[in-house]
C-alpha cells in the first residue's frame, strides 16, 4: 500500500513534467523509509529534495504533493482501518454503495471511493473529458446496480413510505455521484493536467505560424522558452577542443623548464571554437511579418549561448531593430517595428544597399546571416552584386521563407535568382521548422 | 565499524542544533537534505543565487563535525589532474637522476640485454607508487578515515568533460588511476556541490545528487543570521536593516544583496554607532548593500520610503 502511494505519486510528477529515473524513485522509497509518512511536512521536505531538481520542478512537487496528499489517506494508519474495511466489504458483498448511503461515515466513504477510483484506472486518465467516464466506472464498482435496483423496488411498492425511500435513495445517489466526479476531477488534475498541456504543446509546435490565434500567443511564448532551452542545453558546450595529437612545441617547453627540459608534461595544440555570431534580416512587411515575429522571439531568448546577435528590419529600408528588441517589452517592441518598418513597400534592393552602407562591418568569418522574407521584391533591382558579396563575407547565409518552394519564382519573387548563393533555403511554417533551422546553424559552430 | 566523525547525524533537530552551535542558521528543508544525504550516501547539490550561504554550509558541516574540509573550486579549464592527483614528476626525475649511479650496479648481474630489461621492469612500480602521487582534493577525500566533508564549489563553472568525470567519484566514492589501481573511500566524504546555475548542468549528475534550492532568507531566519555573526547590533537597529533590505530584495535592480552583505551592512553601521535607521544613514552606506552604481542610483528615489517603513517597524 504504501509503496502504491509512492509510485502513484511518481507518476503524478512525471505527467507533470517532472522527470523522475527509476534511480531516483529508489531513492525516494529508501528516503521514505527513513523519513517515514508520519510528519507531512517532513515528507514533503524529503521528496522536494530527493525528487524534484530544479526550481521548476520543486513548484511543480509542491503543487502536486497538497493535492495528492490530501485526497489520499495517510498511509501509516491505513493499513489496520483497510483490513478491517476490508474484512467489512468481503462480508458484505458488493453492496457498498447502500451501506455508505446507510451510515453515512464520511472516512468510509473517501476510502471507498479511494478504491473505487483505483479499480477504475483513474491513474491513467488523461483529458478532462474523460472526468465522467472514470466517475461513471467508479459508481459501477461501489456497486450502483443493486442501489438502482433497490430503487426501483421502492418505486414498485407504491406506497408513500417507499416513496419516501426512493426520493432519499435518488438524492444519495446524485450526492454520490457528485464525490466520484470530484474524486475524478481531483485525479485528473494530479495526473492528466499536465499530459494535457504537453499535448497541446505538441500541437502548437506543429501549427503554422501564420495560422496561430490570438489566444495561443502567451503559450507559445512559454514554448519558445522552452525550444530555447533546449538549444542552449544543446550548444553550451566548452569554447575549446583539445587537438591530440599535434604537440604545442612552445607550450610544452614553457611547461617543462622546471623539469630540465625534459618533456614529461605534452601540451597538445587546441583548437578555439568560434563563438557564435547570428546576423538576422527581416523582412516585415506583410504575410512574413508572423513567422519574423517568433523568429525573432526565439532568436532573443537563445542569447545565452549566442552572446553576439544583431538584427535588422526591413520593407522599404532597412533599420537597426537590436537595441528596441533587448531593451524594450518583447511583444511591445515588436508591434512598434512592424508598424513603423512593415508598412511601406517591400525593396530587396534598397534594403541590401542600406546594409551595404551602414552595417557592414557585422559581417565577418564567424558569423551565420540568416534572411527570412519571401524575396518579393515588387519588380525592383535585387542587387545580387551586394548578396553575393554579403555571402563571401560570412561563414554560411541562411534564406528562410514563409514560402512553398512551388511559389519560388513566381511573379515578383526573385528567390531563385538568390538561391545560387545561400548554402540553405529552407520554407519555414512551424516553430519546429524554426528550431531546426537554428540547431543546425548553431551546430556549425562545434 | 570505524569510529566516523558522522556521529552527531542522528536526527534533523540534532543537524540543526548542531549548526546552530557552529554559528549557521539552518532551515528545516537544509537540515532535512543534510541528514538524507548521509542516510542514503549521496552527495547534495545546491543551487541558489550567490551569498546565501551555500559554501558557508558546507565549511560549517565540517566544523560541526569536527572533520577536514577539502575544498575543490571549479573553474574553466579544470581538469583531473588539479581536481584529482598527479604524479610528482620532478621528485620521479629527481629520484632516477640519483638513482642513475646505483644503475651499473642492478644491472651488474644482467648479462644479456633481456635479462637487462626484466631487471629494469621490476622497478618500474617503484616509480608509479603513491610515494610519488601528488592527492589533489577528490583523492585527499577519499583517504580520510575518519570521513570528511567534500566541496566542490561552483560545480557549474568547469566544462562538461569535467561533470561527466566527477559521476565515477559521486556515485561509487571511489577513484581510479590507471597505474595503480582503484582507490575506494573506507569512509564516505560528505559530498557538497554548488552551483550558480551559470549553465545547466547535465541531468546524469543532477540525478545522482540530491537537490536543495536555498534562496535569500525570511526576514526571521536573516536576523537570526546577522545576530550570530555580529552579536553586537541592538535588537532595534537589526530589525529595522533587515526590513529594508528585504524590501530592497523586492526592487527590480541588477544584483540583489545577499546576506553577507546584511551581515557587512551590520558591522558598517556598528562602527557609525548607529542606533537607528534613518535616510541619510542608508545613503551614506548604500554602497555596502549595492556593487553596481546604476543599482545605487535605480533604488535613489525608493530609498526614503524604504527606510521609512523600515523605521516604523523598530
Amino acid at each position: 500500500m504504501a509503496e502504491q502511494v509512492l509510485t502513484d505519486f511518481i507518476r503524478a510528477l512525471r505527467s507533470a513534467d517532472v522527470r523522475v529515473s527509476t534511480g531516483e524513485a529508489i531513492d525516494a522509497a529508501e528516503a521514505v523509509k527513513l523519513i517515514g509518512y508520519s510528519d507531512r511536512q517532513r515528507l514533503s521536505d524529503t521528496l522536494r529534495c530527493v525528487l524534484a531538481k530544479s526550481p521548476a520542478e520543486k513548484l511543480a512537487h509542491d503543487r502536486l504533493f497538497d493535492l495528492y496528499f490530501s485526497r489520499q489517506a495517510i498511509p501509516q494508519s491505513a493499513p489496520e482501518e483497510q483490513q478491517s474495511e476490508e474484512s467489512e466489504a468481503s462480508s458484505d458483498g458488493p453492496g457498498d454503495l447502500l451501506d455508505l448511503l446507510e451510515t453515512g461515515d464520511e472516512t468510509a466513504i473517501a476510502m471507498a471511493m479511494e478504491r473505487a477510483g483505483q479499480e477504475a484506472g483513474l491513474q491513467e486518465i488523461r483529458f478532462s473529458t474523460q472526468v465522467s467516464y472514470y466517475a461513471q466506472q467508479m459508481m459501477k464498482s461501489l456497486g450502483i446496480e443493486r442501489l438502482e435496483r433497490e430503487m426501483m423496488d421502492a418505486f414498485r411498492e407504491r406506497t408513500d413510505d417507499g416513496q419516501a425511500r426512493a426520493e432519499e435513495l435518488i438524492e444519495g445517489r446524485k450526492d454520490m455521484f457528485g464525490r466520484a466526479r470530484e474524486h475524478a476531477k481531483q485525479a485528473f488534475e494530479t495526473y492528466g493536467a499536465g499530459a494535457t498541456l504537453a499535448f497541446r504543446e505538441d500541437v502548437l509546435a506543429e501549427t503554422a505560424l501564420t495560422a496561430l490565434d490570438v489566444r495561443d500567443l502567451n503559450r507559445m511564448q512559454a514554448l519558445v522558452q522552452k525550444i530555447a532551452k533546449r538549444l542552449a542545453v544543446k550548444h553550451s558546450r566548452r569554447r575549446r577542443k583539445k587537438n591530440r595529437g599535434q604537440l604545442d612545441v612552445r607550450k610544452t617547453l614553457r611547461a617543462n623548464a622546471g623539469f630540465d627540459g625534459v618533456p614529461f608534461d605534452l601540451a597538445w595544440k587546441q583548437t578555439k571554437r568560434d563563438r557564435a555570431k547570428i546576423v538576422a534580416v527581416c523582412d516585415v512587411s506583410g504575410s512574413v511579418a508572423r513567422v519574423v515575429r517568433f523568429f525573432l522571439m526565439l532568436l532573443y531568448s537563445l542569447n545565452e549561448v549566442v552572446p553576439d546577435i544583431e538584427s535588422y528590419a526591413f520593407s522599404g529600408r532597412l533599420e537597426d531593430v537590436g537595441d528596441t528588441l533587448e531593451t524594450e517589452d518583447f511583444a511591445q517592441a515588436m508591434d512598434k517595428i512592424i508598424n513603423s518598418i512593415g508598412m511601406s513597400s517591400t525593396d530587396y534592393g534598397q534594403s541590401l544597399s542600406d546594409l551595404r552602407m551602414n552595417h557592414w562591418n557585422v559581417l565577418d568569418r564567424r558569423t551565420t546571416l540568416i534572411i527570412l522574407g519571401d524575396g518579393r521584391s515588387n519588380y525592383g533591382d535585387p542587387r545580387l552584386d551586394l548578396f553575393r558579396e554579403a555571402a563571401a563575407r560570412v561563414k554560411r547565409v541562411i534564406w528562410l521563407t514563409p514560402e512553398g518552394e512551388s511559389l519560388w519564382g513566381s511573379g515578383d519573387s526573385e528567390l531563385p535568382r538568390y538561391r545560387p548563393h545561400c548554402h540553405t533555403m529552407k520554407q519555414v511554417t512551424t516553430i519546429k521548422d524554426l528550431e531546426r533551422i537554428l540547431d543546425e546553424a548553431l551546430s556549425r559552430y562545434q | 565499524m570505524t569510529k566516523t566523525g558522522y556521529e552527531p547525524l542522528t536526527s534533523i533537530d540534532a543537524i540543526t542544533a548542531g549548526l546552530a552551535s557552529v554559528g549557521y542558521i539552518s532551515t528545516r528543508e537544509i537540515s532535512t537534505a543534510i541528514y538524507l544525504a548521509h542516510n542514503l550516501r549521496k552527495p547534495i547539490l545546491i543551487e541558489g543565487p550567490a551569498g546565501v550561504g551555500k559554501t558557508d554550509l558546507a565549511a560549517s558541516m565540517a566544523r560541526f563535525l569536527d572533520v577536514p574540509l577539502n575544498r575543490l573550486q571549479c573553474y574553466e579549464g579544470l581538469d583531473e589532474g588539479k581536481a584529482l592527483y598527479e604524479w610528482k614528476y620532478g621528485k620521479q626525475l629527481l629520484y632516477t637522476q640519483l638513482l642513475k649511479e646505483k644503475l651499473g650496479e642492478v644491472m651488474d648481474g644482467a648479462g644479456t640485454l633481456d635479462a637487462a630489461f626484466d631487471k629494469l621492469t621490476s622497478f618500474e612500480d617503484l616509480f608509479f607508487s603513491e610515494t610519488f602521487l601528488e592527492p589533489r582534493p577528490l583523492l585527499t577525500a577519499m583517504k580520510q578515515d575518519q570521513g570528511s566533508v567534500l566541496l566542490i564549489d561552483e560545480i557549474d563553472k568547469s566544462d562538461e568533460e569535467f561533470e561527466a568525470y566527477l559521476l565515477e567519484v559521486l556515485s561509487d566514492y571511489q577513484v581510479t588511476v590507471p597505474e595503480i589501481g582503484t582507490i575506494r573511500a573506507q569512509v564516505p566524504p560528505l559530498v557538497i556541490l554548488t552551483s550558480n546555475n551559470i549553465r545547466e548542468l547535465g541531468d546524469a549528475l543532477k540525478r545522482r545528487c540530491l537537490h536543495l534550492h536555498i534562496d535569500f532568507p525570511e526576514a526571521e531566519r536573516e536576523q537570526a543570521i546577522v545576530r550570530a555573526r555580529v552579536p553586537d547590533v541592538s535588537d532595534a537597529l537589526l530589525s529595522q536593516m533587515v526590513e529594508f533590505v528585504q524590501g530592497l530584495r523586492d526592487l527590480d535592480i541588477r544584483k540583489r544583496p545577499s546576506i553577507s552583505e546584511t551581515v557587512d551592512w551590520a558591522r558598517t553601521l556598528l562602527l557609525m554607532h548607529a542606533t537607528e535607521l534613518d535616510e541619510e544613514m542608508v545613503r551614506s552606506t548604500l554602497n555596502v548593500l549595492l556593487k553596481h552604481e546604476s543599482d545605487i542610483q535605480a533604488v535613489d528615489k525608493d530609498v526614503r520610503t524604504l527606510a521609512r517603513a523600515a523605521a516604523s517597524t523598530g
